[in-house]
This record gives structure tokens, C-alpha cells and sequence, in this order.
């Protein structure tokens, strides 16, 4: 049936499981998305993908209509996937560095990985550089930037997904931008 | 004005406004600086990610439709629970081992990496079966959920979980000793609620599995030791 999601997200919370069949099927590709650049690891975002369907499903009740699903949905798995990265984080903070090398600040490790000049001369060798420098970036860093750069969300909305207030979410956005160029720095010299 | 910081010329990039518009046509520094920063935000768009087929949308469903409630599956389910003395055992031997390794290797270097695989074994299995005693409790209501059935899983995790959360506190693992612990207080209110729940009870445990997030909790942390025990 071809319903809208406005109409198939009435009819979800009626207890037509088809009708979220259809908002599933048609918003998984976004979602996955969305989970793989907050998780940076294709298991993480497929698990991301089950939770926030799950975690959907089950909030149904709250969805009020006044955003369009697809924003709901976003928000959820925005912040399905900030409490992951947050536990990780809790976790890694809460163990002692494995090696020496974690002592070492992540800009650094970041610089010490980077190819030579000749290498840097095409975008998919930023790319190269950009997942391991996100990943350390703290969950609210890196889920403001993936909300403002890639989903171009405003920055209302960011504050409202991560519950803060919306200064808060404008300054943890710049931070991560600052980070990410610094640690990318050995990069730009390519691209011009 | 003065010149335009860092910041604002992010701002600028996303949300530009007629301030910052201005200020630049006037000043060539920080038209020169805006530009830079255009030129690396914009290198950053392309950012990778695994292609999923056409037909993943219905790959999904076919994963989420038997987590959705009210859906039950007492068989799949009873299968493992039958096999709970066997992890009980298991947890039990876990739990020796550690103590005669740990003694061990202060004396003779024995690798504790055998104790790791076993108690990481146990811990998955346990907190597979929380997985799904949480989720039968967060997913039902008075009128469909088995609840003596629940308390009686409930009490038979609740040994196993003091275990782990011991050998957790004794290897300094704080965040697993701390997830044990939370996951304790519920298996407790589970197990020593009346077998009668009344329906606000129990909304008030599905509320509180729920702002806890302890089913998720459980499950990124049941995925996390699968794949360390993989790595081993």
C-alpha cells in the first residue's frame, strides 16, 4: 500500500505491523547511513539500524507528527548510537592503556599516520585520515558534526537530539570541526 | 569589526549570515581564511559508506520482526533455558579457574587467557538470557506476560550475576561490575515482586528497564564480549 509516513506511522501505532514494515523498508538505507558515520564500523550500524527501529516501534505513542518521521527516526538512532559511543568510551576511560602507544595524544597518532605528500593527492586519502581522526572525537563532538555536516541539521535540532542546550551544541560542533582539521592538516596541502 | 574568528567562519560555512557577509566582502584576510575553511569542509562531504543492496530495507524487517512485541517464541526461548545448569556450571568452573589461575600464575606465569575465554563465555550466555527476560518484561503487559515464569528466570540468573559482578570487581572491570550491578537490582525486583503484578507495578519496572536503557546496555555489552571471544 502506498501510504505516506505520516499515514503509515497512524496506522504502526494502531497496531498494523505492515504499515511499519513499509517506514522500515523505506528508511532503513537513510538510517544505516546516519548509524555507520556516527559508529565509523558496519556491525555497530546494522546493530544501530535493529535498535532504533526497535526503539521506534516500542515509542510509537510519542511520535506526535510534528516533525516528519524521518527526523524522528534520525533522532532516535542519533542517539541509540550516542549511547554506544558513550559506553565505549566510559569503558575505554574506566580500563588501563593497553600499550604505550594510547599515552600518546590522538593528534599525534593521528600525524604519524599519515602518508607522504605524494599519497595525499586525492579525496578517498582524506577519507582514509577522517575515519580514524572522528573516531576520536568525543560522542557529543562527533555526533554534532555527523548531524550538522552530513545531515545538515540545524543546530536547534542537533541541541534537542542531544540534549543540550543550543550554544553547547554550536561550540561541540566547532570543536570537532577544529579537531578535524588539524589532525587532517597534513591532507589539505593536496587539495589545493 | 574585527576580524572574524575560527568559529564564526564555521558558522559562516553552515548558517551564513549578513553579518558575516558583509564583514568579508570588506576584508580580504578573512574572505582568504573562509575560503580555506570552505575548502576543507567541503573535502570532508565525501565520507565512505558500505553500499546496501535494494532489497535491504526487507533484510531489516525480516531481523526486527520477531524482536517486535508482542511477539513470543516460549519454545526458541525454553531451549535455552533448559541448558541453564549447563551455564551455571560453566560459570561456576569459570569462577574456580579464576581463582586457581590467578594463584597459579604468581607462581609459575600459568596465562589467565583460558579463564578469560571461559568467563567470557559465561558472561555471554548470561547476558544473552537477561536479554530476554528484560525483553519479555519491557515488551509485555499483565494480560500476555507468563510473570511466575519470569521470576522464576529471574531468581535463577540472580547467582550467576552476583559471580560475574565479583569477578568483574576483582579484575577492576568497574563498567562491567557496575552493568552487573544495575542488572542485579532489576533481577531482584523481578524476583521478589508478587507473582500477582498488578499493571502499574509493572509499567513502573517497564519504565524503569526502559530510562535505564538496560536492555540496550545488555546487549551492546553481550556484543562487545561475543566479539572479544571471537578475537581469543
Amino acid at each position: 500500500m502506498d501510504w505516506t509516513d505520516s499515514a503509515a506511522a497512524d496506522e504502526a501505532r494502531r497496531g498494523n505491523q505492515q504499515a511499519f514494515r513499509v517506514l522500515v523498508e523505506r528508511h532503513s538505507h537513510a538510517v544505516f547511513r546516519l548509524a555507520f558515520r556516527m559508529t565509523g564500523n558496519e556491525q555497530d550500524a546494522e546493530d544501530m539500524v535493529q535498535e532504533t527501529f526497535l526503539r521506534a516501534y516500542k515509542q510509537l505513542q510519542r511520535f506526535d507528527g510534528r516533525a516528519a518521521f524521518g527526523t524522528w527516526l534520525y533522532r532516535i538512532c542519533a542517539n541509540c548510537s550516542l549511547d554506544l559511543l558513550r559506553s565505549r568510551q566510559s569503558r575505554r576511560e574506566a580500563q588501563p592503556p593497553e600499550t604505550g602507544n594510547e599515552s600518546v595524544h590522538w593528534l599525534d597518532r593521528v600525524a604519524a599516520r599519515e602518508p607522504s605528500p605524494e599519497r595525499l593527492t586525492q579525496s578517498s586519502q582524506i577519507a582514509d585520515l577522517l575515519q580514524p581522526a572522528l573516531k576520536r572525537l568525543s560522542a557529543t563532538e562527533r555526533a554534532a558534526f555527523i548531524l550538522r555536516h552530513y545531515e545538515g541539521c540545524d543546530i536547534e535540532e542537533i541541541a534537542r537530539t542531544l540534549g543540550v542546550q543550543a550554544n553547547a551544541a554550536k561550540h561541540s560542533v566547532f570543536r570537532a570541526v577544529q579537531k578535524l582539521r588539524r589532525a587532517l592538516e597534513p591532507a589539505w596541502g593536496a587539495i589545493r | 569589526m574585527s576580524h572574524l574568528d575560527e568559529e564564526q567562519l564555521v558558522e559562516a560555512y553552515y548558517a551564513p549570515d549578513e553579518q558575516s557577509r558583509m564583514h568579508m566582502r570588506g576584508c580580504p584576510e578573512c574572505r582568504a581564511a573562509f575560503e580555506r575553511v570552505q575548502e576543507h569542509l567541503d573535502a570532508l562531504r565525501d565520507y565512505p559508506v558500505p553500499e546496501r543492496g535494494p532489497g535491504y530495507g526487507g533484510e531489516v524487517w525480516k531481523r526486527l520482526l520477531p524482536q517486535l512485541p508482542p511477539v513470543r517464541k516460549p519454545r526458541a526461548w525454553l531451549r535455552l533455558w533448559l541448558m541453564a545448569p549447563a551455564f551455571a556450571t560453566l560459570l561456576a568452573m569459570a569462577f574456580v579457574a579464576g581463582m586457581l589461575t590467578q594463584r597459579k600464575a604468581q607462581l609459575v606465569g600459568t596465562p589467565a587467557s583460558t579463564r578469560e575465554r571461559v568467563l567470557l563465555i559465561a558472561m555471554n550466555r548470561h547476558l544473552e538470557r537477561s536479554q530476554i527476560i528484560l525483553s519479555e518484561i519491557a515488551n509485555g503487559s499483565t494480560a500476555v506476560l507468563d510473570f511466575p515464569r519470569e521470576q522464576e528466570r529471574a531468581r535463577d540468573l540472580l547467582d550467576d550475576n552476583r559471580l560475574l559482578r565479583q569477578a568483574a570487581l576483582r579484575d577492576g572491570d568497574a563498567a562491567d561490575a557496575s552493568l552487573l550491578d544495575e542488572l542485579e537490582r532489576v533481577l531482584l525486583d523481578v524476583a521478589n515482586s508478587p507473582a500477582e503484578m498488578p499493571s502499574r507495578d509493572l509499567e513502573a519496572l517497564q519504565n524503569r528497564i526502559d530510562n535505564e536503557g538496560l536492555v540496550f546496555k545488555v546487549r551492546v555489552r553481550s556484543s562487545d564480549v561475543r566479539f572479544k571471544g571471537q578475537q581469543l
